[in-house]
């Protein structure tokens, strides 16, 4: 065991699983010499050459498409998207080309690619560094979304992401790079992806989250705990397609569900989840189901009271937990 | 001249630390305003950060190689303005606008959630008497599952079903919560006065409470003949009053004469701890000292250690502070056992509340001259009835008969002999 | 005319095949047209009028190595790949047997991993950088393969033109960009599509070889992408080619191309069709008799029957096969 950040955690897992299979690769802008501009990379292309982890022209929907095509051929690229605001040049190329390949083909073709992107606020970042933009894609069968709450799930499901045999967008937080920390097995664990996880226990009210909202759900729930409220939490981890079984047994469990999420609310995963609760809990709910969100406005601003203002933390769903509580 | 703060910068959109590689400045040292002051390394820069007032190193804070969070206070620096009153990254807490939840409203009383429903049609549960404790007077989920855990006591629970499995269910043990209750609001009628309850009558109230509603209180009574007693107190108390100066009180007697038995039955010096009972070794008995509409409880202690002229002299020491107001908590601190005297009141026969946490309180009721037969033969007796409450789960009725008949037979044969007064 | 040129003038039987291929191409075309003017099949892109450049272009690849990333008119590349015409017909009618996708797809959307064709879809220009990431993967294998990617010209103005093209030129890919120039995006003439002279102007900005040749002419078509094969493969990157011919038809079956060009235009298109000229090179040359040409005729004829008749009889995948292979099966256990 060894404490790892959360960005160390995903660059070990590359790491491992270029170590363990030569078809594994990087591609994206920076992630070579510079070792990414989060340092997500760091340290490969000394272990692997620049053959396998390749700096690429700026060119986001070449970056997919070429990764696409290359798993296509039979190989395991990891894609890195600089931030997750940028993706939209690839939008063409992971909805219409990755999401689609295995069942235009009638399984004859397959894409085991995987997408990393940083994704969230609270960074100073502006509209374009700080965007969730899981719900883009979160209506796209074919493809899967995974977004790691904790150093030890990042390793985990980066590795089974990049052993899936179909394309995986995986979001990294990061705020959450250097903020999370823990002990992470050294052990060649894999994590399943599309099975979401009891994070803690409880039973008077239950946080259905993802991504760093898990890590804000705890601080408030650990704050609650001492006036007697115990919340049971619920991290998605893979947002698309969902857990659904996971998730109607946290609903049904308590029958008070706050959903929690940093991007805006319509429209988005934890609406999704409310509809599943919705049509299978109903006679195990004991208040409506609650969602905390993002105001709506298009992305979140530079301005500090502002973006605090936008951005999702402990004492926001604190409140909101208080009140469920005592409904 | 004013003293600002220099924090640690967040230097990169994910860094949330850095380490103090070098100071470029020390304490002393006159600085311009976006001079470097020191030298940081993060994850993702190494980077000089530059001071953000000019003025003179004040306190350097962090140490060398400290690696320290974003937003932690670095350096003090001594401006030449006025202080700004701005400080950087001040994480103004939220303003949590406690909501006045109104224990009155009860407009929630009827909306059930489907949960609640589904509950209440499994179990056959009639929603108008359960007690909700949600918002407005809401019957939560929890609240009826805390019905159907409960075993039914009242009504239409069908024969046949469940007996037995409830209570083999009863035998596991279970933490116990009072049952609590919420009630309509007492209205005061024109021209009635309201009393507002102030701290003490409120910690009285709470004290009562927590007492008869946690302790399964049991209850008896003996009767002593005390005409010795009286007899030797009468003999002794004008030369007392006389050389002490405070009056000779029966009450000093009995309380010898409890603790006299608690040092033989030490069970009932004990106290109720949850998984455990806790036995005392020092007597320190609690008494009822009354003062206007204000009852205190001050302790006097090692009574077993003490001459009846100590005793008395205590208790009226401890009178005199309750008149003038000046007990202090120590005064009322450590009591192991409680001896009320109810007699002062003209009280014959009454049932104590225990002084939570005790296991028991004795009452001493009025001395009272009746004809008792003795030997075939009327003869007028000073009698007198002790009361005794006792905490079931301590204490049971045949070590408290025989506490009982001990104490009464101390107090039957006090002569100066067996009871000297110094 | 050099080394090559002259192999290829003087291997009769191979360009006796290569016509064999192209008037296949434009007899199952046809079959396809008039399947869906009679109701049979639901809609026809074609490739009638670029059979001559799709198949010398195909000819110049090694098939066995190669990857062929086509777009939707590319009938002759396919056919020359392995793509049989039972395989054609069972596509143009959507049955379960279609190897391309198993009717999931519309007509001419090829794929087929068996013999090396990449799997396209709709939105155009999207297997460009796919061609760029086969010709990666193949070079990091050190495969003695190219990528071969075709499109129209209207795709050379989406974003994914460009990007695909700077990224092989960058990592001297070995990829061959074919666009096959008719001179209509639908209905948008070439004059409203770029501004640049030829298609092929645009290589020098990627730093790659550039060329345009006469798409109607089997030799040049032959020859140039025979070079950029070689090219590719001694590492000095990808070349962009663009052959030149005519539409023989509307965009599609839902199209009146009509009311945007003239009958005089079309006339002169179909004399410059590149099929008939290269059949009268061929029986100048004595290489295709009149006795050969109606026997090729008649056996072509009788496979498209046969394959038509097989397709029309075969089945639709079953409805509960809807919701397979969204994701692998292994990982549905």
């Amino acid at each position: 065991m060894a404490v790892l950040t959360y960005i160390q955690a995903i660059t070990q897992a590359m790491k491992e699983e270029m170590q363990q299979n030569e078809k594994v690769f990087v591609l994206g802008e920076d992630v070579g010499v510079k070792g990414g501009v989060f340092k997500a990379t760091e340290g490969l292309i000394e272990e692997f050459g620049e053959e396998r982890v390749i700096d690429t022209p700026l060119a986001e929907s070449a970056i997919a498409g070429v990764g696409i095509g290359a798993a296509m051929y039979g190989m395991r690229p990891v894609a890195e998207m600089q931030f997750a605001d940028f993706i939209m040049p690839a939008v063409n190329q992971i909805i219409s080309e990755a999401a689609k390949i295995r069942y235009r083909s009638n399984n004859d073709w397959h894409c085991p690619i995987v997408i990393r992107a940083p994704y969230g606020g609270g960074v100073h970042g502006g509209l374009y560094h700080s965007q969730s933009v899981e719900a883009v894609f979160a209506n796209q069968p074919g493809l899967k979304i995974v977004m790691p709450s904790s150093p030890s799930d990042a390793k985990g499901l980066l590795k089974a992401a990049i052993r899936d045999e179909d394309p995986v967008l995986f979001f990294e937080h990061k705020r959450g790079y250097r903020l999370l920390k823990e002990d992470v097995s050294e052990a060649d664990d894999i994590l399943p992806i599309g099975q979401a996880a009891v994070k803690k226990e409880g039973s008077d009210v239950t946080i259905i989250t993802y991504g760093l909202c898990v890590h804000f759900a705890q601080q408030a729930a650990e704050k609650l705990e001492s006036e007697g409220v115990t919340t049971e939490i619920l991290d998605l981890r893979t947002v698309y397609p969902l857990d659904q079984e996971a998730i109607i047994a946290a609903a049904s469990k308590t029958g008070k569900v706050l959903l929690v999420t940093e991007d805006n609310k319509e429209g988005s995963i934890i609406s999704e989840v409310s509809a599943i609760i919705n049509e299978h809990c109903l006679f195990d709910l004991d208040a409506p189901v609650r969602r905390l969100a993002a105001p709506e406005v298009p992305a979140m601003p530079f301005a500090p009271n502002l973006e605090k203002e936008f951005m999702m933390n402990p004492e926001k769903i604190e409140r909101e937990l208080r009140d469920l509580a005592s409904f | 001249m004013a003293t600002e703060a220099i924090y640690m910068p967040q230097l990169g959109e994910s860094v949330t630390e850095g380490t103090i590689s070098q100071w470029l400045v020390k304490e002393g040292d006159y600085i311009e305003k976006y001079d470097p002051i020191a030298e940081v390394m993060t994850d993702k820069v190494n980077a000089e950060v530059p001071s953000t007032f000019s003025g003179y190193i004040k306190e350097i804070i962090s140490k060398e190689n400290d690696t320290v969070e974003v937003g932690t206070l670095i350096c003090y620096i001594d401006t030449n303005e006025e202080a700004s009153g701005a400080s950087p990254i001040v994480h103004d807490p939220q303003n949590q606008t406690t909501e006045e939840t109104n224990e009155q409203d009860q407009s929630m009383k009827h909306r059930y959630s489907p949960a609640v429903m589904r509950i209440a049609q499994e179990n056959n549960i009639d929603l108008s008497t359960v007690q909700g404790t949600g918002k407005h007077g809401r019957i939560t989920r929890k609240d009826m599952e805390h019905v159907v855990q409960q075993p039914k006591t009242n009504t239409d629970k069908a024969p046949n079903e469940t007996d037995a499995t409830d209570i083999s269910k009863e035998e596991a043990i279970e933490e116990y919560t009072p049952p609590t209750f919420k009630r309509r609001s007492i209205e005061a009628n024109p021209g009635d006065r309201e009393i507002p309850v102030t701290g003490l009558r409120r910690t009285i109230a709470q004290n009562m409470v927590r007492s008869t509603t946690e302790i399964p209180h049991a209850w008896m009574m003996i009767e002593v003949d005390v005409t010795n007693l009286v007899a030797y107190r009468n003999a002794e108390k004008d030369r007392f009053k006389e050389n002490e100066g405070y009056n000779l009180s029966y009450f000093a007697f009995f309380l010898n004469a409890v603790a006299k038995a608690l040092k033989k039955f030490p069970e009932l010096n004990s106290c109720w701890a949850g998984d455990k009972i806790i036995q005392r070794n020092d007597i320190n008995l609690s008494v009822a000292v009354a003062h206007g509409h204000e009852l205190y409880v001050p302790v006097i202690k090692n009574v077993d250690e003490k001459s009846i002229k100590g005793i008395a002299k205590e208790i009226h020491q401890l009178s005199q502070k309750a008149r003038t107001n000046t007990l202090t908590t120590e005064d009322m601190e450590g009591g192991t056992f409680t001896v009320n005297n109810t007699g002062s009141f003209g009280s014959v026969e009454s049932m104590g509340v225990i002084n939570y946490p005790q296991s028991a309180i004795l009452q001493v009721e009025s001395i009272v001259k009746r004809p008792v037969i003795i030997d075939d033969m009327f003869a007028a007796r000073d009698m007198v009835n002790l009361c005794l409450s006792l905490d079931h789960r301590v204490l049971d009725g045949v070590i408290c008969g025989d506490f009982m008949s001990h104490v009464k037979s101390i107090l039957e044969n006090i002569s100066s002999e067996t009871t000297p007064i110094y | 005319m050099d080394n090559e040129q002259n192999k290829l003038v003087e291997n009769h039987e191979l360009l006796l095949e290569m016509y064999r291929e192209m008037l296949r191409a434009r007899r199952i075309d046809e079959r396809m047209w008039i399947l869906n003017r009679s109701g049979q099949i639901p809609f026809v892109v074609s490739c009638q009028g670029q059979e001559v450049s799709q198949v010398a272009a195909a000819f110049a690849l090694d098939k066995d190595q190669d990857y062929a990333l086509p777009y939707y008119r590319d009938l002759g590349v396919v056919l020359h790949f392995g793509m049989t015409t039972k395989e054609l017909m069972l596509q143009a009618y959507g049955k379960a047997d279609d190897p391309n996708s198993g009717g999931r797809q519309m007509p001419n959307h090829f794929g087929q991993k068996k013999n090396r064709i990449v799997t396209g879809s709709s939105p155009v220009t999207t297997q460009v950088p796919h061609a760029a990431g086969f010709a990666l993967a193949s070079k990091m294998e050190k495969k003695q393969a190219v990528s071969f990617v075709t499109m129209g010209e209207g795709s050379t103005n989406q974003g994914d033109f460009h990007e695909g093209l700077n990224y092989a030129a960058v990592q001297k890919l070995p990829v061959i960009f074919m666009v096959e120039n008719n001179k209509y995006a639908i209905s948008v003439p070439l004059n409203k599509q770029i501004a640049c002279a030829k298609i092929s102007d645009r290589a020098l900005g990627y730093g790659m070889e550039g060329i345009t040749v006469d798409g109607d002419d089997p030799f040049a078509v032959y020859k140039a992408v025979d070079e950029a094969r070689k090219r590719a493969l001694h590492h000095e990157g990808p070349t962009l080619i663009e052959t030149v011919s005519n539409r023989l038809t509307g965009h599609s079956s839902d199209d009146n191309h009509l009311m945007y060009r003239t009958e005089e235009e079309l006339d002169e298109a179909k004399e410059k069709d590149g099929i008939i000229q290269f059949k009268e090179y061929l029986k100048e040359q004595q290489i295709l008799t009149d006795e050969k040409e109606t026997e090729m005729e008649a056996e072509i004829k009788q496979e498209i029957n046969e394959a038509t008749e097989y397709a029309e009889n075969a089945s639709y995948a079953d409805v509960t096969t809807l919701a397979h292979y969204v994701y692998s099966q292994e990982e549905a256990k």
